[in-house]
């Protein structure tokens, strides 16, 4: 039943966020991106952790897409244009061989990291204890890990406060 | 007989059907007395033709939407328009599966162990409510989006914009009560409130929370888009927002979810303020019919306040919702959680 599962969700994660590449229309990019969330949730209802299927949901499905839905609409692109030839230096043949290099470093990298970790690691089975506990969470977050916790907040306010100068910028 | 299931198995379907079933009937009943209470304040008599009183009113208009015409306009994106009522509907339907409605009962003896009165008791019960009723916005955005008529967009973007702004005064309001019970499981929140104080004061957390309750109720208000939060749908400026382009029955399915969402809402203010099935007198199995008089008595606020308050301006909403709600629910946050701290 369990596996079942795991295969329709990870079939559902897997084609819908294909498929967000692949549309022409922002709108059901956005759309296939949500259900592609929701089956990540599901995975994580599998992996005996609730509280984190939910706060997918909550965060990404439900506050971020929200965002994303609310500049689309506004923006209102029915179409998303073709690329104009040659307008950016990224697109030109040295940029399209700098992202062959790069996706081959990061291949080797992955596989690298394979090598080290070695196989067995994927198939050791669930972790000795889940993390389906909310309290379990909430004081690994403010007690053991109560510093890189504050910092990445700090790191948040700064991109949000950095957002804020550079739309209000007067253009003189 | 090993094909037959198990007898738990068959009750947990019953209550299934029996759960969907109330909030289809709940949502027709809501429909007659809106127009009943709308009526007497006027001083109308309201529907009257249709039934006692005119009670099978809701009956006669779902027949007659039914069997309208499915129109659709020719610039509207087919497959979000058909998607948005969908989305909306079944998130409303969806809420309600964590709501607990009263104890364990054991219906004439059939079953070995008693079942709880409700469908799933998630250890994260007021998350998910969270999470579902943010799945809702979408039904709206997608619907105000998909229809291609500028009095849609525009209602669904207020909404959208109307829902995200008040509910993080909601989730603040909820925190406060999760604080003080240890809890997140809707039924454990009920459980904990059991007993009196003196002997007669019942321990519900609407004494302990009334600040609390009161942001609950106004932002509750705010997220099920009711009067005086009603802009998405601001008949004078947007038509009808964005339902303008919907007919038949998929406007019907809107109407539908905005009812269920409001008995969810209350059904929520119960659990968490009003000691959701706990009261004196009945006996413990009969603890959903106290459940029933309490969502009741909110859903009628609900209606009185709709008919009574003109709706406010949509600035005055935003400003309202950030510079006022919105800090006092953070400080009542602060407030219960140094309590809960130092006083236990």
């Amino acid at each position: 039943m369990d596996v079942l599962a795991f295969y329709v969700f990870g079939a559902i994660a897997v084609i819908a966020s294909l498929l967000v590449v692949g549309q022409g229309n922002p709108m059901h990019s956005v759309m296939l991106l949500i259900v592609s969330f929701g089956a990540l949730a599901g995975l994580y209802v599998l992996l005996d952790a609730p509280f984190t299927a939910v706060t997918q949901i909550i965060v990404y499905a439900g506050a971020i897409m929200v965002l994303f839905l609310f500049v689309v609409m506004l923006l209102n692109v029915p179409r998303e244009e073709p690329a104009p030839p040659n307008v950016s230096a990224l697109l030109g043949p040295t940029g399209m061989r700098l992202g062959v290099v790069l996706s081959l470093l990061l291949g080797a990298e992955i596989l690298w990291a394979l090598g080290r970790v070695g196989i067995g690691w994927f198939t050791q089975g669930s972790s000795e204890k889940s993390v389906s506990s909310v309290a379990l969470i909430g004081s690994g977050i403010f007690l053991r890990h109560a510093f890189a916790f504050e910092a990445t907040s700090v790191l948040i306010l700064v991109a949000m406060i950095g957002a804020v100068v550079l739309a209000r910028r007067e253009h003189s | 007989m090993s094909w037959v299931p198990a007898p738990e198995i068959i009750a947990k379907l019953g209550l299934i059907f029996v759960v969907f079933n109330m909030l289809v009937l709940s949502a027709a009943f809501m429909v007659w007395m809106e127009r009943k209470v709308c009526a007497y304040i006027q001083d109308r008599s309201g529907p009257n033709r249709v039934g006692f009183e005119g009670v099978l009113q809701p009956f006669a208009d779902v027949i007659k939407l039914l069997f309208k015409e499915q129109l659709k306009p020719k610039a509207a994106d087919t497959i979000l328009f058909a998607i948005a009522p969908i989305v909306s509907t079944a998130a409303a339907f969806a809420a309600f599966s964590v709501v607990p409605f009263g104890t364990e009962v054991n219906p004439f003896g059939l079953l070995e162990h008693p079942i709880p009165l409700e469908i799933t008791d998630v250890n994260v019960a007021v998350l998910v409510i969270f999470a579902i009723t943010s799945m809702g916005i979408y039904g709206i955005v997608l619907a105000g989006w998909s229809s291609n008529s500028k009095y849609s967009l525009l209602g669904g973007l207020r909404s959208a914009a109307q829902m995200i702004s008040y509910e993080l005064s909601y989730g603040l309001a909820m925190v406060a009560v999760i604080m003080m019970a240890g809890s997140l499981s809707l039924r454990d929140i009920v459980i904990n409130q059991s007993g009196t104080w003196f002997g007669f004061i019942p321990r519900w957390y609407i004494f302990l929370q009334p600040l609390g309750f009161l942001i609950y109720l106004i932002a509750g208000v705010a997220e099920t888009n009711r009067a005086p939060f009603d802009f998405p749908e601001a008949e004078q400026e947007l038509v009808a927002g964005y339902h303008t382009e919907y007919s038949s029955m998929s406007f019907a399915m809107f109407f539908l979810a905005e009812y269920i969402n409001m008995v969810t809402v209350s059904a929520v203010a119960t659990s968490l303020y009003l000691g959701g099935w706990l009261g004196p007198i009945l006996p413990d199995w009969l603890g959903w019919v106290w459940f029933l008089v309490k969502v009741f008595l909110i859903l009628f606020f609900y209606v009185w306040m709709r008919w009574t308050l003109p709706r406010y301006r949509y600035d005055q909403l935003m400003e309202f919702g950030w510079k006022w709600l919105l800090p006092v629910a953070v400080l009542n946050l602060f407030v219960t959680a140094a309590l809960v701290l130092w006083v236990g």
